[in-house]
């Protein structure tokens, strides 16, 4: 059985667990009409009556349950997601019939007729979905979205991204997500696709900021850090100087990322920053906002 | 605490939404209609389906007012056969959708064989939906195209109780109140109700199935044009029972029947609702129920629509 396959029967077991049994036994049956159905119309329906029948309480999964999603698909992390939306992407999951093309046909269609809480639980299928390299046109919009929780669910605890999105992309993915306000932390493999052309985007994003009068968040250097090169070093020598308690934290933090010895140098100057980093005692995870 | 339940919020402006949740409202319903010019085809109309059961939704939720919509084909877009014939395919995609609380606004406009075919089939859709219906009642030959209306609906056998008669005005209330549906009035000035009419209305027939919306769209027209109402009922005496009826509790009953807009969703909204869609600093999080103070700041002094 191939990754698909078992994401749809492990989500179909969490929900199942977790909801009444007159209403598991209503879903059980729309997996199977789904999967037997010729024509896409058993799939509207169960995707449109599935919040109303299953409700959109959280699926609190355990530790042990994590850890079968992330052995499943690296990756894979349904840290938050609610029953309706592990219920909707099981159905999504279950409509395919082995054609990869007519897959990815038919989640554009759900796509373009989704309200805003499909358009979520869609995207956040995203790793899930059999033929990944057909997506990555729909997982670009999504990353487009000025809808928060829509570029969240792209954005976030999912390795889509990280695995097919190109430099460019990355990085307007990276920028978005600071211009709309949200948080960098959960963006998965963001040390690992650091660039430098990103580190210059962000520079020159703080600059703009600055410039504004507008605060720039702490989480912005951490992908600078790694890329710095002298005009990085010296806006992080200028948050050190002038931040506040939060952002100098962050810039020493970015410091001790960069292989430079002007770098190191620099954050030799803040003893009093330099020490609890070395001790593991600043982490990135600790900037991130709600 | 008011529920606004006629607004066409893709055509108001931040600032309008602000007013709003300053002033009490707490959640607003988007019916389906056309968008001032008829829609050429049946692309635009999906769009404008999913702008109000997607984006809307979302903009709302960030000033803290939660959004729900209507799903339907309007009367005038009616008349163009080839349009109406492919939205027709699409609205059961739609009417499922979450917060959609009604087929609507449907009904008459100028009378004619097409939208009487197209008024007829979504009746027909909304019994094979289980869901409420609102009417939009014809600006011309009103009175006439109201009491159609109702005979066509009873033709097709839906409960009256799950139908709402909007844009009432004098001549019709008393058909609509006898024939047991509900009869909504929109408070929009120069083509519609005045609410110094609307205070007369309820002083008049009670509070019984009778409710007001402000209809607000891309014509002039007022947003707080509930809470405005409900603060000019209040001068006027008439009981805070009455008002909370006419402005909220009536309209949560009549389309709370289709089971996709309860109080629990601004008093108490699940986590992932919490986390996702509803962002606004609304003062009702925790569950909490606000404070209805006499007169709400930034209504104004003078409450009235004419």
């Amino acid at each position: 059985m191939d990754t698909s396959a078992r994401a749809c029967e492990l989500l179909a077991r969490w929900v199942i667990e977790r909801v009444p049994a007159e209403a598991a036994g209503w879903f059980r049956d729309q997996l199977a009409a789904v999967r037997a159905a010729s024509d896409p119309k058993p799939l509207y329906l169960a995707l449109g009556w599935a919040p109303r029948r299953l409700g959109k309480a959280d699926l609190r999964l355990a530790a042990a349950e994590l850890a079968e999603a992330a052995a499943l698909r690296p990756g894979f992390d349904p840290v938050d997601w609610s029953v309706d939306q592990a219920a909707r992407i099981a159905l999504v999951l279950a409509s395919h019939d082995g054609d990869p093309q007519r897959f990815k046909d038919r989640l554009e269609t759900l796509f373009r007729t989704a309200d805003i809480g499909e358009t979520i639980a869609f995207y956040r299928g995203l790793p899930l979905y059999p033929a990944q390299e057909l997506l990555l046109a729909r997982a670009r919009e999504g990353a487009r979205s000025g809808m928060r929780p829509v570029f969240e669910a792209v954005a976030h605890r999912n390795p889509y991204p990280m695995e097919r999105f190109d430099e460019n992309a990355w990085n307007h993915l990276v920028l978005k997500a600071l211009f709309i306000g949200t948080t960098l932390d959960p963006i998965q493999g963001l040390d690992a696709r650091a660039n430098p052309r990103l580190a210059r985007m962000l520079c020159d994003y703080a600059h703009e900021r600055w410039a504004a009068g507008r605060p720039v968040s702490p989480e912005l250097w951490r992908c600078v850090g790694p890329h710095a090169d002298e005009a990085a070093l010296a806006d992080l020598a200028r948050v050190l100087e002038t931040g506040s308690g939060e952002e100098r934290k962050a810039a020493a933090l970015a410091l001790s990322s960069c292989p430079r010895p002007e770098a190191k140098a620099l954050l030799a100057t803040v003893p009093e920053l330099a020490g609890p980093i070395e001790r593991g005692e600043i982490r990135w995870a600790a900037f991130a906002q709600g | 605490m008011y529920l606004d339940s006629h607004t066409h919020m893709i055509s108001r402006t931040t600032d309008d939404y602000e007013r709003m949740a300053a002033a009490g409202i707490v959640a607003c319903i988007e019916p389906a209609f056309w968008l001032g010019q008829p829609r050429t085809s049946v692309g635009t109309y999906i769009d404008y389906l999913s702008m109000i059961c997607g984006f809307e939704r979302f903009r709302a939720g960030q000033f803290g007012i939660r959004h729900y919509c209507t799903i339907g084909l309007n009367s005038k877009e009616a008349n163009n056969e080839e349009l109406a014939e492919a939205v027709m395919e699409i609205l059961p995609r739609f009417a499922l959708k979450e917060g959609a609380v009604a087929i609507g606004e449907i009904g008459y406009d100028e009378q004619t064989e097409l939208e009487d075919r197209y008024f007829r089939r979504q009746l027909e859709l909304a019994k094979e939906l289980q869901l409420p219906v609102m009417i939009h009642t014809p600006h011309r030959d009103k009175k006439k195209g109201t009491l159609r209306s109702m005979d066509v609906i009873r033709e097709h056998g839906l409960d009256p109780s799950w139908v709402v008669i909007d844009h009432n005005n004098e001549e019709t209330v008393e058909a609509v109140l006898e024939r047991g549906f509900w009869a909504a009035f929109s408070i929009y000035p120069f083509t519609k109700m005045g609410n110094e009419r609307m205070v007369e209305i309820v002083r008049r027939y009670g509070a019984e199935r009778i409710f007001c919306d402000s209809a607000c769209d891309w014509g002039i027209s007022d947003p707080l044009a509930v809470p405005k109402t409900a603060e000019l009922m209040r001068r006027a005496g008439i009981p805070e029972a009455q008002i909370r009826k006419v402005t909220y509790e009536n309209p949560l009953e009549a389309y709370g029947k289709s089971g996709q807009i309860k109080e629990e969703d601004w008093l108490n909204p699940p986590p992932v609702d919490q986390r996702l869609l509803y962002m606004g600093n609304s003062i009702l999080r925790g569950g909490q129920e606000p404070r209805i103070e006499s007169r709400r700041p930034g209504l104004g002094e003078d409450l009235r629509i004419a």
